[in-house]
């Protein structure tokens, strides 16, 4: 049965400059969005054209293009907040420099004004360590006590035990999408038990915000991270969505200009959100880059890209099962509305470096190695793996090319 | 454009599938020092037994890729049984095949300049034997960090020996 590709791949690619180059004489085949996506010549352009003619600081000067330059940021905040349906997006997007950042931010903002030693934060077992790094840190500095929400053998979140796990937790904190398994998880479903329980919900969206339709709440989150260059947007810039009632009882996170309401030398008062949080010169360009992504997003739609990407994710471990059988195992859950277009493979006994090193040769790129999750690549038995992740511009003939390369890799390593 | 054939020598897959001195020794008596690759998780367990200024034995234990595998195997059996002073050397004359210069090494005589570290000496791969199989590494440079993991290790052993 064919079923119908809602995106014109052909013409999706023609956005995308670094899609016209070469590698080692090939065309790459870019597979590493899940690290970082690629940028559409519209979002370069939008960079361009506001250092061409707008570029001042922000929120301070009175001459027209500081007053531009405002708009335009605080116009990319609200159109943000817009598409990931916060109710106040003026007041609840933060700007960071990544979703890193934007989890440190709730971990040390929140928890230390909210969490005392011996209180009970549940994480998972599939954490990126930029949503368990920060807990650690927070309970090695006050004692907290840590929970998992465990995986199954499919790679899916175990809930079998959920009420029981976040029982008593002051804070539940995990990813909507894994950056190792592909698997979406159901935030909605342990919100809601998360939020029975009195605990406040942390989402990791840096996977899920690029690849799905996101409405913060219908998934029940009470404060969403994400990256902007993971989503087709600039580095250098990321976003904390966070309730406005929480982020307005929370203190500042970083101090500096900006972020004041008034100085003495004895004190200072700190301004509203979302400004609170946003300490020196933001990354201004940066946020008119991440505007025009999701101004292409939304053109292309974010329904198309889940379709379409459903479409290449399971032609591709259709396609790795057929032609490589046994050779080649993908972790995570098979094709279905949980899996996402995030495949960590392995081929034989060859390292995950080989692997990548084999395939460079073929222009494809992905990634080798324990992709920041260390815990989760313990408990799946493996030190490493070589991740294929797919983005909007991918096709059938990139997964055609990866098992080319895979199938070479059987040669070079016998 | 280097091609994987300047990677992937025979040698070396040779060593990644039939790795020589394969195992930890008992520590103590041995000296076991760990190195990491926190870039790609690669680790290895270097255990040396060294006595009257000679490694008298040696073995290696981890996982990793190819490069890290079959580089670590070279050197155990490029080591083995040798005195401290000519293991120093190799470990100088490799290293500067991967052109690292490690401040770390201590020993590197031939640093003239503090501040000039731009031409490598040439080396004389007839010193390193099987070893010259990993020049090829140093096309890919994303790649030396995997064939000085070992090497790190056995220098960080040697050293820790010396301050005991």
């Amino acid at each position: 049965m064919t079923v119908h590709d809602p995106i014109d791949v052909e013409v999706i690619r023609k956005d995308f400059p670094l899609l016209t180059r070469t590698v080692h004489d090939r065309p790459i085949v870019y597979l590493d969005s899940a690290s970082s996506s690629l940028q559409p010549r519209q979002v370069l352009a939008a960079m361009d054209h506001y250092y061409e003619t707008t570029h001042a600081n922000v929120h301070r000067g009175v001459y027209a293009t500081a007053e531009g330059a405002t708009e335009l940021y605080e116009g990319a905040r609200r159109k943000v907040g817009r598409f990931i349906g916060a109710p106040d997006p003026k007041r609840e997007i933060v700007f960071t420099k990544n979703a890193t950042e934007a989890l440190n931010l709730v971990a040390n903002s929140w928890g230390r004004s909210n969490l005392a030693k011996g209180d009970v934060v549940v994480l998972t077992e599939m954490e990126h360590h930029a949503n368990l790094v920060p807990w650690l840190m927070l309970a090695e500095s006050i004692g907290l006590s840590l929970r998992y929400l465990p995986i199954d053998g499919q790679g899916r979140l175990d809930l079998s035990d959920l009420d029981r796990i976040v029982d008593g937790a002051k804070v539940v904190a995990l990813s909507a999408m894994s950056n190792v398994l592909g698997t979406i998880n159901p935030v909605p479903t342990i919100a809601e038990a998360a939020h029975r329980a009195g605990a406040v919900v942390v989402v990791d969206g840096a996977q899920s915000v690029p690849h799905l339709p996101t409405n913060v709440t219908t998934l029940g989150a009470d404060f969403l991270a994400f990256s902007a260059h993971k989503m087709e947007g600039p580095t250098g810039i990321g976003v904390l969505w966070g309730r406005a009632e929480l982020l307005a009882a929370m203190p500042p996170f970083l101090g500096g200009g900006g972020m004041i309401l008034d100085v003495s030398l004895e004190g200072f008062t700190p301004a509203e959100p979302p400004w609170r949080f946003e300490a020196g010169t933001p990354p201004i360009a940066e946020a008119v880059g991440l505007a025009a992504a999701v101004d292409y997003l939304t053109g292309v739609g974010m329904e198309h890209i889940v379709a379409h990407e459903r479409l290449i994710t399971t032609y591709a471990i259709e396609a790795l099962h057929e032609r490589l059988g046994p050779d080649c195992t993908i972790f995570g859950p098979p094709p279905g509305g949980d899996r996402g277009g995030v495949l960590s493979l392995a081929y034989r006994d060859v390292h995950a470096h080989d692997l990548a090193q084999v395939l460079d040769q073929f222009g494809v790129c992905v990634r080798p190695g324990h992709h920041c999750a260390k815990p989760l690549m313990r408990k799946l038995g493996v030190t490493a793996t070589a991740r294929a992740s797919i983005g909007l511009y991918n096709d059938e003939r990139d997964i055609d090319t990866l098992i080319e390369g895979l199938n070479h890799v059987g040669t070079v390593f016998g | 454009m280097p091609g994987l054939e300047d990677l992937y020598r025979e040698i070396i897959l040779d060593h990644y599938r039939s790795p020589r001195n394969r195992g930890e020794l008992p520590s103590p008596p041995a000296h076991r020092v760990e190195g990491f690759n926190p870039l790609c998780g690669d680790e290895v367990v270097v255990s040396l037994d060294v006595a009257d200024g000679q490694l008298r034995d040696i073995k290696l234990a981890g996982s990793g890729c190819s490069i890290s595998q079959s580089s670590g195997s070279l050197m155990s059996a490029a080591v083995k049984g040798k005195p401290i002073d000519e293991v120093r050397e190799l470990i100088r004359v490799f290293k500067t095949m991967m052109s690292v210069h490690e401040a770390s090494l201590g020993d590197d005589r031939t640093t003239g300049a503090e501040d000039s570290p731009a031409e490598p000496e040439p080396v004389d791969v007839s010193k390193l034997g099987e070893l010259a199989a990993l020049q090829g590494v140093v096309k890919f440079p994303v790649r030396i960090k995997c064939a000085t993991l070992s090497w790190n290790a056995l220098t960080q052993g040697l050293d820790e020996l010396a301050s005991a």
